[in-house]
């Protein structure tokens, strides 16, 4: 059912966009693996990450449109207030249901996606912050054999997300984020 | 679950949208399909059902059930004034235009309870154009038809509605359009005297009428490639010429058929406009 393509997603929320940035620097432009980034923020908040990550790191950063197709090379951010899904044919599809975990983008509902359409090619790292959202999506991941990454909450900035994602996965990686960075390098191009 | 059972809720899902299809004629077959798993897992928890042959059975004895099931299926989340930049847009950029015309037409698509629908009336009564307007507002679900009518809200998104409303330009003391009780605010309902509601598939059914500007937001976000192509068509025969399609901020015509024939009016709020 699952192809070869790999996915990783990348979720956090204070502290986050900080983490992720240090994490995402070190990737070259024509990183193999396209990568899905899941932020809180404000609802209805009109600025711009993808000219915060455009500007600092070699990959393509774009806000996901509907029906956006996967690319290599791409850091593909979640618009404000729309919950994010992949579909089978490496495309988004976008939703705008109900908030998950007071979230909306949910980093839960985006890991869980992920993880039907990519299976154990799905890599989640989920960082930095102050919610218990991502931790059962994580968890998903883990269970359907994929990859589940999380910061180190010694460096991290809060460390609520971190410690709930430990606590419901106890499985997974616990990594800060230049050891993260050279896990992801060590993916490139396999 | 595992990769067979996945595999498995997949197929048995698949099956389920060809039955509903005959039973009840709603085509389900174009949606998206990692909304529509996660909806149906969303419903099967909420009902404490355990699987989709359990699920099968009360939606094929019970008419009221799938009236339930329909509705949390089809998302019918919505707001007042979602995006004020994109209303504001419209008073500035297409209403000026459109009230050039003595006579407006206009297509609320997809129009759920009403919040958007009152919103354009609203920007339209402050405009001036409201009295020679007529706006068709659909939906597929005739429930959600009903309360859009009735045009009664919940009073506990009011401040975040006035916020919005005054984001947007609004004119007015926003208080001026409603009235409150009981936790609930009416709106005045003078605000769709003019306004037509009725039932309308886009997955399945044709265009109606002509219009100078079709509303559509995140309704098509729920459609797969192929069925967003449909109605990307049939919004392009509901057009006149220089008529103005409004999307979900979101949404694009760029993998369109129809996206030659279109020009941004606001790419930032996804306002276009047919070509002459």
């Amino acid at each position: 059912m699952h192809d070869n393509s790999r996915l990783i997603v990348m979720g956090g929320s204070w502290g986050g966009i900080q983490a992720s940035m240090r994490i995402l620097q070190g990737l070259p432009a024509d990183y193999s693996i396209p990568i899905v980034l899941v932020l809180h923020r404000l609802r209805n908040h009109e600025g711009s990450l993808q000219e915060l990550y455009s500007k600092k790191l070699l990959l393509q950063a774009v806000e996901i449109d509907d029906k956006t197709p996967l690319e290599k090379g791409h850091v593909y951010i979640a618009p404000a207030n729309y919950h994010v899904l992949l579909e089978k044919d490496h495309t988004f599809s976008l939703d705008d249901s109900e908030l998950e975990n007071y979230s909306r983008p949910s980093i839960d509902v985006t890991f869980a996606s992920a993880a039907d359409v990519f299976g154990k090619n799905t890599v989640g790292i989920l960082l930095s912050g102050a919610s218990k959202d991502g931790s059962s999506g994580l968890k998903y991941i883990f269970e359907k054999k994929g990859t589940a990454i999380v910061q180190d909450p010694d460096e991290a900035e809060i460390t609520t997300m971190p410690l709930a994602a430990i606590n419901s996965t106890p499985g997974c990686s616990i990594l800060n984020v230049e050891r993260i960075q050279a896990y992801l390098l060590t993916l490139h191009g396999h | 679950m595992k990769p067979e059972q996945e595999e498995l809720f997949e197929q048995e899902v698949e099956a389920l949208i060809k039955e509903i299809h005959t039973q009840y004629g709603y085509d389900f077959s174009g949606y998206a399909r990692a909304s529509v798993y996660r909806r149906i897992r969303r419903f099967l928890g909420q009902k404490h059902l355990q699987s989709i042959e359990e699920l099968r059975r009360f939606l094929f004895t019970d008419s009221f059930f799938f009236e339930n099931f329909l509705q949390e299926i089809t998302v019918n989340v919505t707001e007042m004034f979602r995006d004020p930049t994109f209303y504001k847009s419209l008073r500035e950029n297409v209403l000026p235009i459109l009230s050039t015309y003595p006579f407006i037409k206009v297509w609320d698509a997809g129009c759920s309870t009403g919040e958007e629908l009152f919103s354009l009336a609203i920007l339209l009564e402050e405009e001036g154009l409201l009295g020679r307007t007529k706006i068709y507002a659909t939906d597929i679900n005739q429930k959600v038809l009903r309360q859009a009518k009735e045009g009664i809200f919940s009073a506990s998104h009011m401040a975040a509605y006035t916020s919005a409303y005054y984001a947007a330009g609004g004119k007015r003391d926003f208080a001026e359009y409603y009235t409150s009780n009981y936790g609930s605010v009416k709106f005045n309902s003078s605000l769709v005297r003019n306004v037509v509601f009725y039932p309308h598939n886009l997955a399945t059914d044709s265009s109606f009428n002509e219009f100078h500007l079709i509303v559509c937001r995140n309704v098509l976000i729920y459609f797969n490639r192929a069925l967003q192509e449909r109605v990307y068509h049939l919004f392009d025969e509901s057009l006149v010429s220089l008529g103005y399609l409004g999307l979900g901020k979101k949404e694009t015509l760029a993998m369109s058929g129809i996206s030659d024939k279109y020009s941004f009016v606001d790419k930032n709020n996804r306002i276009y406009r047919k070509n002459s």
